[in-house]
């Protein structure tokens, strides 16, 4: 027998007798743990669909109220109305149109704001001295209600997109900068130790512990952003524009049309869920490793 | 003649490790210095077991921080293989009291974390290797969070080992494992010790695992902590900590600590 099959042999042997541990661990896959709280019965067999019970039950209900006529048209018109009138915008190809102005905005002003916060909250995040610089000022500037911008942002950027991006980008920028700061200072000072001792330097410290560690209250962060993005996009619309979902509203108000207002807000409750959905789902798949029930769906906001 | 010294004390002609007068002081935030250690001198010999006994307070982290390049001493030398520590070193695996795993790494991936500088199938060669010596085959692919105490332990001392130290230092190790576990760790880190051949310094609170598992037991006290002595285990392995032998030295380290 060879020393190395003696020593193997030694080593079942402790297996078997001590190794309490490795006995009562379950073998790979088992060992995850199921998800919790999952209901059973029928409710439980829909799954993800669960969340559209209860549009569809609002749904029939404003079915039924126009029906019955309880409310007048002219304040709450009836369902296939507001069906109507997006069929229209869709076949006039105006609804792509609005989506993607709206949706574009939203879209530039979320780039722009995320990559300033990621910039300063990387900074402030990682560097006491910037945080003292900089921080309370950016505080300061939070303490400003976002729409008091507007006023300073048309005049210096006039009526038309710049100011519009800029306002969303402003109200982008708090939550992803206050996440991703208050993220990298909570990150374990022990797992940067670990990477000492193994002889990472300071760039691969930051690139494989730091970001990886982040990462999760930057999704937080990002979300809460982009729902802010959504909300600024309206306020920027109402305030002028001539496309746009905001626009539609606008439109329809001025027209006396209450199905077009009603179509604009369900297809912004549409894109905007839909937009932090995909958001959601990129989170999700960067951060299956996390150990929390509610790791998908409920990341607070800020 | 400190060659001559070194070598009555461990018995061995090149000390792996050597600390002479060594100290740290730490300044709060009012800049007062204080002084964790002071005056340590040792030397661990190659493939020596040594354990780092003491009150609470009386440094024994702090040293193995040193030794590890944590952090820099504030007096007196520390060498290595012959070589000052002046950081992190790679001869050097480390084992903390808490697994400190990635979370988002899986098991194979954090042992792999250790070995950054080395080409890929080397990589995965000394993973398998480390895994398959602390017995965590099959569980490659698993998540930290899937593990227990005493596996996600095992997985930090397979990343240590993945670098083939030449020295392994470990602060607590099984502190936070149940009895059970506990000795069944102990068996298995003399196993490896004993194929491995490194060279081995431990901090502990457990007198039994520090006389169960050391060819020399130091036992610090004090603020700051100094070396009160130097206690040689001379029982043959494998040894249990009830052996009245063991009891006797055990006793012996528990009156060094009560006195002052």
């Amino acid at each position: 027998m060879s020393t190395f099959e003696l020593r193997s042999r030694l080593a079942a042997g402790l297996g078997k007798r001590g190794d309490r541990d490795a006995s009562q661990a379950a073998p790979q896959g088992a060992a995850v743990p199921a998800s919790p709280g999952r209901p059973s019965g029928a409710l439980g067999r829909l799954g993800a669909f669960k969340g559209w019970l209860l549009p569809l039950a609002i749904v029939l209900l404003w079915q039924a109220a126009s029906r019955l006529e309880l409310v007048s048209p002219q304040l709450l018109p009836s369902p296939e109305a507001v069906i109507g009138e997006i069929l229209a915008l869709a076949n006039s190809g105006e609804l792509v149109e609005h989506v993607a102005v709206t949706g574009g905005r939203v879209f530039f002003g979320f780039l722009w704001g995320t990559l300033a916060a990621t910039l300063l909250g990387t900074l402030t995040g990682a560097s006491t001295t910037a945080r003292e610089l900089l921080d309370p000022t950016i505080q300061a500037l939070k303490a400003v209600p976002s729409l008091a911008w507007v006023p300073l942002f048309i005049l210096w950027f006039g009526i038309f997109e710049t100011s519009k991006v800029a306002l969303i980008a402003v109200g982008v920028f708090f939550p992803v900068y206050l996440n991703l700061m208050a993220g990298i200072r909570q990150t374990d000072r022990k797992l940067v130790e670990v990477a000492r001792v193994y002889g990472l330097g300071r760039w691969q410290i930051a690139r494989r512990v730091l970001v990886p560690a982040t990462l999760p209250s930057y999704f937080v962060g990002l979300r809460g952003g982009l729902a802010l993005g959504w909300m600024f996009v309206i306020a920027a619309e109402l305030m002028g524009a001539s496309e746009g979902l905001g626009f539609l509203m606008v439109d329809g108000q001025m027209t006396g049309r209450p199905a077009l207002i009603v179509a604009s807000l369900i297809l912004f409750a549409l894109v905007g869920k839909a937009s932090d959905a995909l958001l959601a789902g990129a989170g999700s798949r960067l951060l299956t490793w996390q150990d929390s029930v509610g790791n998908r769906e409920d990341a607070g906001n800020v | 003649m400190s060659d001559m010294i070194t070598e009555a004390r461990t018995g061995r002609a090149d000390p792996m490790l050597e600390l002479e007068g060594v100290g740290k002081a730490f300044a709060d935030r009012s800049g007062v210095a204080h002084h964790a250690l002071a005056g340590i001198d040792l030397a661990v010999g190659e493939h020596e077991i040594v354990a780092l006994v003491g009150t609470s307070g009386c440094g024994k982290s702090t040293l193995l921080r040193l030794v590890a390049g944590l952090d820099a001493p504030s007096e007196g030398a520390l060498r290595l293989a012959g070589r000052p520590v002046e950081g992190p070193r790679s001869e050097t695996g480390v084992v903390f009291q808490e697994p400190r795993l990635m979370p988002w790494l899986t098991v194979a991936d954090n042992v792999r974390f250790a070995l950054g500088d080395l080409s890929r199938e080397e990589q995965a060669r000394r993973t398998a290797e480390a895994l398959e010596k602390v017995k965590l085959q099959g569980f490659e692919q698993a998540l930290p969070r899937q593990l227990s105490g005493g596996m996600a332990q095992r997985v930090a001392i397979a990343r240590a080992l993945a670098r083939r130290p030449q020295i392994l230092l470990l602060d607590e190790p099984f502190g936070a494992l149940d009895a059970f576990t506990r000795r069944a760790m102990q068996a298995h880190l003399l196993e490896l010790w004993q194929a491995e051949r490194f060279t081995m310094v431990f901090v502990t609170h457990d007198l039994a695992e520090a006389v169960t598992l050391a060819d020399r037991v130091v036992v610090l006290r004090g603020t700051p902590g100094r070396v009160v002595e130097t206690v040689p285990v001379e029982l043959p392995r494998p040894r249990r900590g009830d052996e009245p032998e063991a009891v006797a030295l055990e006793r012996h380290i528990e009156g060094l600590l009560d006195l002052g």
